[in-house]
């Protein structure tokens, strides 16, 4: 007896949405397995992890706060990715971000430029992700460049990109020879939605581009030129869709919305530029892309789930004493399981019984004869 | 001449890790699949054999473990995409977000350790001639490792019957199915050679060449070493040269460092990344040379009855 696949005629919808289920109990039961062989209460530790966080309204603020540059960036991936636009690159797209929104923000310091200040960081932000997932778009339209491979190594880049400028022309003079900016005025900061938690405006922003992310890709020409593209690169061809223009446009969103998610760390959050931004946000949102099925509204729910991993990191170091690594172990679990569990989306699992004529002439075969 | 004598060992002792991780990749690709989990299989490796070094103060163990590590991360990579059919693409960046994660979450008690790492190994006699010895006899054993598996990686691909086979299940896996290959053992293997390559590059990175552990300490290198295999064209000796290039890269950078160069550090270690993105699109500006020598099934899953 033995388990064989059997080619679906058709991937099952239903499959679609519950092999990311199937991913998170998985996830969870290797988080039972791995608490309890470190010696921990499991069911103690899985509550520390996964419910503690969010008992109160400041946690819940912080399960949105954390979500947003997620939700961000997994939105403008999965643009790129619905097209077979590989940009894995996000986490260096919103340090550029961060780099032209906080430029900004530091450079019009006391000039006196009311509410427009904010916008206009946004803008810059998102022109700098743009223009940091313009090299991989151009080297792959120009040169067939492979764009996972160059969006990757720019990420590299990025970082010591923001390093040099904060140890260097943008240090606060200040600030003890810390390698960080000055700390933004009030007018670059966004505003809080939440009172008493640190919850801002980034999540209206999020939200608002999960909107504009549905209406593009079910209700534009565009988007469905791009789907297209992406599962039918032939017939996409034939019909005139310009796969150079879909690498621009999946690379391009893609950056804009990292840059916008940088933006929203340093005026949020942070409040002011560090060597590092974000802590993985832009690798995460891959993962937040994949479980959330490169769906919208998909994309919305796995961002909260990432965000609670996050946080149950930090709740871990402190309530169970493991070091906060372990999220990003939680993490590369999660996709693993969830890639695993596709299978079942085109595929039927099917039980074969060795009797029959096929299993006699397989143990003949086995025996040499 | 005695002081390039040096140059050149440093950068042959830079440029090792990626020799093997990239023709570890290259079998695999040469197989038809595309694995991008290098940088999550060096690291895993690294960990373990730093690990396992540390506590049985035994390195040459330590690097089997690692490379036993990297095999075990290919071999889940191996089940996901050979037999439970998934994307390559996300099931490659899937082991290498793990690996970052996983490394990280069981290196963090050994992050300060000091090991008695691996020494570069004097060949008595030979070695104490003026620079030939220097230049030739007095490198890290992994560095000779390296060379010889390079070797036997083009003698195994191009002059070998199962080589050849690798070779067909990579251009058409459907053709060696039909004559009956089983195309998933094959790849299957091709997979875990590739992983243990990828264990031993990041075992050496932890035992010799700097030996200590740190987060993420490969710097890239994994997915350097995929860009390696594209300006190789498929092929062991242009991978070898593409390592040391890199290798002179790395030294370059820090070289100007440790002369007190003007130029800010940040800027010179972008020179490894920026080579990479460099490379990468020169070579593939070269469309006849890419589609003659990549394998004609890269990434494309197979299953026998779909």
């Amino acid at each position: 007896m033995r388990i064989s696949l059997e080619a679906r005629p058709q991937p099952s919808r239903s499959m679609a949405w519950l092999s990311p289920l199937l991913a998170i109990l998985a996830t969870i039961v290797v988080g039972f397995l791995l608490f309890s062989s470190l010696g921990r209460n499991p069911l103690q530790a899985l509550y520390v992890f996964f419910v503690k966080p969010v008992e109160t309204l400041y946690g819940i603020g912080e399960l949105l706060l954390k979500a947003s540059p997620l939700m961000l960036c997994a939105i403008g991936l999965a643009a790129g990715y619905r097209a077979n636009v590989w940009n894995i690159g996000a986490e260096g797209q919103l340090t550029l971000g961060a780099i032209c929104g906080g430029g900004v923000a530091l450079a019009l310091e006391g000039v006196g430029t009311g509410w427009v200040l904010l916008p206009l960081m946004m803008i810059a932000g998102a022109a700098g992700g743009m223009a940091w997932a313009a090299i991989p778009a151009w080297l792959r339209n120009r040169c067939n460049a492979n764009e996972i491979l160059v969006s990757l190594m720019l990420v590299y880049v990025a970082t010591l990109l923001l390093s040099l400028l904060v140890q260097g022309p943008w240090r606060d003079p200040e600030g003890f020879n810390f390698p960080q900016s000055r700390m933004f005025a009030d007018a670059a900061l966004l505003p809080i939605l939440l009172p008493g938690t640190r919850l801002n405006f980034g999540l209206v922003i999020a939200l608002t581009a999960v909107a504009l992310g549905w209406v593009f890709v079910r209700r534009s020409l565009t988007g469905f030129q791009m789907r297209v593209a992406g599962l039918a690169p032939a017939a996409a061809h034939y019909a005139g869709i310009s796969m150079q223009r879909t690498v621009w446009l999946g690379m391009l969103i893609g950056g804009a919305a990292a840059g916008i998610a940088g933006v929203g760390e340093a005026a949020g959050p942070i409040g002011q530029l560090l060597p590092s931004m974000s802590p993985g946000y832009g690798f995460a949102a891959i993962i937040v892309a994949f479980v959330g099925r490169l769906h919208p509204l998909g994309i919305l729910l796995a961002s909260l789930l990432m965000s609670l991993l996050y946080l149950g990191g930090e709740s871990a170091q402190i309530g169970l004493a493991l070091p906060s690594a372990v999220t990003g172990l939680f993490q590369g679990t999660l996709l693993f399981f969830l890639l695993a569990a596709d299978v079942l989306v085109n595929f039927r699992l099917r039980i074969v019984r060795d009797s029959s004529i096929a299993g006699a002439a397989r143990a003949a075969a086995k025996a040499g004869i | 001449m005695e002081h390039f004598a040096t140059l050149v060992a440093l950068t042959l002792a830079a440029g090792t890790p990626l020799v093997f991780a990239a023709l570890g990749e290259l079998v695999t690709e040469r197989s038809g699949v595309l694995n991008l989990g290098v940088e999550g299989m060096m690291l895993v490796g690294a960990v373990v054999s730093f690990i396992v070094t540390a506590t049985t103060k035994h390195p040459w163990l330590g690097v089997a473990a690692g490379v036993t590590a990297g095999a075990a991360m290919a071999l889940a990579f191996g089940v996901l995409t050979l037999s439970l059919m998934a994307n390559q693409v996300a099931s490659g960046l899937a082991l290498s977000l793990f690996g970052v994660g996983l490394s990280a979450f069981i290196g963090l008690d050994y992050v300060s350790a000091v090991v008695e790492g691996i020494k570069p190994l004097a060949i008595p006699v030979v070695s104490d001639m003026p620079v030939a010895g220097k230049l030739l006899f007095a490198h890290s054993p992994f560095v000779y490792l390296s060379l010889a598996l390079c070797a036997c990686v083009q003698w195994f691909l191009f002059h070998t019957r199962a080589g050849l086979i690798v070779r067909a299940v990579g251009e058409s896996p459907a053709s060696a199915h039909a004559i009956g290959y089983s195309v998933a053992r094959i790849r299957y293997l091709c997979v875990i050679f590739g992983g243990a390559c990828a264990g031993l590059g990041g075992a050496y990175m932890a035992v010799a060449y700097t030996p200590l552990w740190t987060e993420g300490m490969t710097a890239g290198r994994g997915w350097i070493a995929l860009a390696l295999v594209v300006f190789a064209t498929w092929k062991p000796w242009r991978a070898l040269g593409g390592a040391y290039l890199f290798g002179g890269v790395t030294l370059a950078q820090f070289q100007a460092q440790a002369m007190g160069s003007e130029i800010p550090s940040q800027l010179l270690s972008m020179l490894p990344y920026v080579a990479t993105i460099v490379v990468l699109a020169l070579i593939s500006r070269d469309a006849i040379a890419i589609r003659l020598n990549a394998p004609a099934s890269l990434g494309k899953p197979f299953h026998p009855d779909a």
